[in-house]
C-alpha cells in the first residue's frame, strides 16, 4: 500500500477518537465487575434490625447481641462506673463526643439514651477486632489507674465504660453507638432511631 | 528472551521442521548453554531458583488443595479437616501447601538482601529490581488471601485487621472496606472472592511477572558478589571471560541447593509443620467467630516487621502509612542509593553498617509484632526500630548523594578462588 498524499492529522483523529471510544467502552464494561463487589441484596437484607432483650442483664454486667453480624455491647453500668466518667475526660481523646460517632440523641458523657444503659458496637476503630470488657474499678496492668472500660487485645487501644478513647493510643475514634430505641423497660431495638430523632 | 539472531538448525529432520516453524529449542539453548553467567556466585545466589522451585509446588500442592477445598463461610473450615484427616495424603499436600509459603517469604527475603548486599538493583537492573518488587507485592497478596481460606479465628480476624487498613483512606474508607468484604464484616462473599482471587486471578499475575522478571534478566545478566559487569570483558568469540554457560555449569549447582532445601522443608513438613505457631498459628485451629477476638492478633510471621510498625504508631493514619511506604521505599532504591560502586565488598564501611543495622530492625520489629505487645517499652523501641528502618533510606540518599562514602577500587575482572 503506498503512503503517498496519507493525510496524518486525518490519520492521527481516527486514532484518537477511536482510542477513547474504546476507553470509553473499557471503562463501562468494567463497572458491572467493580459493582459486582458490593455486598448483595443477601447481605443487605442481613442487615435489618434485631431487638434485645436486656431484662436479664445484671448491674455491672456486659452481654453481647448480634446485629448485621457486627457484636453490639450492651452493659448495664453501675452509679460507680458512672460517677468516674467526668474525671476522664482529661485523659481522653474526644470526651465531648465532638466526632460523628453517636447518633444526636446519644451525644452525652455517657453516650446513651438512659446514663445505666450502654449499647453500643465493640469493634475498637483502630482495626476492628473486639475490645474486652474490664468492668471493674482497679488497677490493671495496662492501666494503674483503671476506672472500668474496654481494652483492645490486638494492639491495646483503651475505652472508657462509655466508649470513649483515651489519649496515646493507637485507636483514633470513640466506639460506634448504633442508632436504637427502646420499645419497653426490657427489650431495645438495635437499628432504628426513636420516632422523632435522627 | 530474545530468539537468537543466528537460528539454530538442529541436524535432527523432525527437530528441524519444527525449529523452522517455532524456534523453541534455539530459545531454550540462548537461554541456558547459550546464557553466560558470572563464574564467582557464591551461596547468597542458591534463592531465586528455589523461588521457582516453590512456586512451582504451590501451583501443584495448590491444584490438589482445591479440589477437595469447599470455599464458603459454612464449610471452608470443616473441608481443611477434612483434607488433614480424611482425604488419601491430604495431610502432606496441605502441609506441602502451607510450609511452601513460608519459605517462599524466607527463600524470597534473603534473595532481596542478597541484591541489597551486591547492589544488583543499580543500572542496568532497575527494571529488573522493580519487577522483583512487584512479584513481592503480589505474593504478599497472595498469601493473604491464602491465609484467609482456612476460615479459622486468625484468617477471619487477620482478614478483618488488613482490609480495615483501607478504612484509612480519606472519605471513601469505609465504603471501600465494605465493597473489598462484599458485607459488613468478613463473610461468605468475602471468602469467595478471596478464594478466586488467590487460586487464579494472582497466580496468573504472579507468572506473567516472574516471566518479565527473568526476561530482564537474561537481557541484562546476573550482577555478581564483586558488582563487576562480566560483558565489559568478552573473549574472540564474543563470549564474557568470566562467564560461564548457565547448563551445565548452574544448573548443577542449583540441583544441589535443592536437595539441601528439599532436606530442609521434608524436616519441617513431617516433624514440625506448623513450625512452633509460626507456620500455621495456634489460634487458626478455632473457627471463625465473628464475636470472639482471640487474646492475640497477629499476621503470619513474613508480615511481622510492617505490622509492628502499624502497632506502635498511635495513629491509625500515620501508621497506616508508614506500612505502605516502608514497602514503598524499596521500589525506589535504585534511584535512592546514587552510588556507582555495586557490591558491598568495595563500598564504604558504613553501607555494610547501614544494611546491618537494617536488617536488624526489620527482625527485632518482626520480634515485636509476633509477641504480646503488653510492655510498654516494646512500644518505645518499636518506634526507635522503625525509624532505624526508615534513616537506612535517608542516609544512603545522603551518604551517596553528597560523595561521603569513600569505596574502595572495584576489580576489573570477577575475583576468582581457582
Amino acid at each position: 500500500m503506498a503512503n503517498e498524499g496519507v493525510d496524518h492529522g486525518r490519520r492521527r483523529f481516527l486514532t484518537a477518537t477511536t482510542a477513547v471510544i474504546g476507553g470509553v467502552g473499557v471503562v463501562a464494561a468494567a463497572v458491572p465487575f467493580i459493582e459486582s463487589w458490593e455486598p448483595s441484596a443477601r447481605a443487605l437484607s442481613a442487615g435489618a434490625p434485631v431487638t434485645a432483650d436486656i431484662g436479664k442483664i445484671e448491674l455491672g454486667q456486659m452481654v453481647r447481641f448480634a446485629w448485621r453480624g457486627l457484636p453490639v455491647f450492651v452493659v448495664n453500668r453501675t452509679k460507680e462506673q458512672l460517677a468516674e466518667l467526668p474525671s476522664l475526660d482529661p485523659r481522653l481523646r474526644d470526651p465531648q463526643c465532638k466526632e460523628d460517632q453517636q447518633p444526636s440523641y446519644c451525644k452525652s458523657t455517657w453516650r446513651s439514651i438512659k446514663p445505666e444503659w450502654l449499647v453500643m458496637i465493640g469493634i475498637c476503630t483502630h482495626l476492628g477486632c473486639v475490645p474486652d470488657y474490664f468492668g471493674e474499678i482497679r488497677p490493671e496492668p495496662f492501666d494503674a489507674h483503671w476506672k472500668g472500660g474496654f481494652f483492645c487485645p490486638c494492639h491495646k487501644s483503651r475505652y472508657d465504660v462509655a466508649g470513649r478513647v483515651f489519649q496515646g493510643v493507637p485507636a483514633p475514634l470513640n466506639m460506634v453507638v448504633p442508632p436504637y430505641h427502646y420499645i419497653d423497660d426490657t427489650h431495645v431495638r438495635i437499628g432504628v432511631s426513636p420516632k422523632g430523632a435522627a | 528472551m530474545a530468539a537468537a539472531p543466528n537460528a539454530y538448525k538442529p541436524d535432527n529432520k523432525a527437530l528441524a521442521w519444527i525449529e523452522e516453524r517455532l524456534p523453541i529449542i534455539g530459545f531454550m539453548r540462548s537461554a541456558t548453554t547459550d546464557y553466560y553467567a558470572p563464574k564467582n556466585f557464591n551461596v547468597m545466589y542458591y534463592f531465586g531458583s528455589l523461588a521457582l522451585l516453590v512456586l512451582v509446588n504451590q501451583i501443584v500442592t495448590g491444584i490438589f488443595l482445591t479440589m477437595n477445598f469447599n470455599p464458603s463461610a459454612a464449610g471452608a473450615f470443616a473441608s481443611v479437616q477434612y483434607i488433614m484427616r480424611d482425604v488419601e495424603w491430604g495431610w502432606l499436600i496441605r502441609y506441602m501447601h502451607t510450609t511452601g509459603a513460608s519459605l517462599f517469604f524466607v527463600v524470597v527475603y534473603l534473595h532481596m538482601f542478597r541484591a541489597l548486599m551486591y547492589g544488583s538493583y543499580k543500572k542496568p537492573r532497575e527494571l529488573l529490581w522493580i519487577l522483583g518488587m512487584f512479584v513481592y507485592l503480589a505474593l504478599m497478596a497472595e498469601a493473604f488471601m491464602g491465609y484467609v481460606l482456612p476460615w479459622g479465628q486468625m484468617s477471619f480476624w487477620g482478614a478483618k485487621v488488613i482490609i480495615s487498613l483501607f478504612g484509612a483512606v480519606p472519605v471513601i474508607g469505609n465504603k471501600l472496606v465494605e465493597w473489598i468484604m462484599g458485607d459488613f464484616l468478613p463473610a461468605d462473599a468475602t471468602l469467595n472472592r478471596f478464594f478466586a482471587l488467590h487460586v487464579i486471578a494472582l497466580p496468573l499475575v504472579l507468572l506473567m511477572l516472574v516471566v518479565l522478571h527473568l526476561w530482564a534478566l537474561h537481557e541484562v545478566g546476573s550482577n555478581n558478589p564483586d558488582g563487576v559487569e562480566i560483558k565489559e570483558n568478552k573473549d574472540a568469540d564474543g563470549k564474557p571471560l568470566d562467564g560461564i554457560p548457565f547448563h551445565p555449569y548452574y544448573t548443577v549447582k542449583d540441583l544441589f541447593g535443592v536437595g539441601v532445601f528439599l532436606l530442609i522443608a521434608a524436616f519441617i513438613i513431617f516433624y514440625q509443620p506448623t513450625f512452633f505457631g509460626f507456620f500455621l498459628e495456634h489460634d487458626n485451629f478455632v473457627p471463625a467467630n465473628n464475636l470472639v477476638t482471640p487474646a492475640a492478633i497477629h499476621p503470619v510471621w513474613y508480615f511481622m516487621p510492617f505490622y509492628a510498625m502499624l502497632r506502635v504508631i498511635p495513629s491509625k493514619g500515620l501508621g497506616v502509612i508508614t506500612l505502605f511506604s516502608a514497602i514503598a521505599l524499596l521500589f525506589f532504591m535504585p534511584w535512592i542509593d546514587r552510588g556507582k560502586v555495586k557490591s558491598w565488598r568495595y563500598r564504604g564501611v558504613s553501607y555494610k553498617i547501614a544494611l546491618g543495622l537494617f536488617a536488624l530492625a526489620f527482625i527485632w520489629l518482626g520480634k515485636i509484632g509476633g509477641g504480646e505487645g503488653t510492655w510498654i517499652g516494646d512500644t518505645y523501641i518499636g518506634r526507635a526500630l522503625t525509624g532505624v528502618y526508615f534513616a537506612f533510606f535517608i542516609f544512603l540518599w545522603a551518604y551517596t548523594y553528597f560523595g561521603w562514602e569513600k569505596t574502595k577500587p572495584v576489580p576489573l575482572r570477577v575475583t576468582t578462588h581457582d
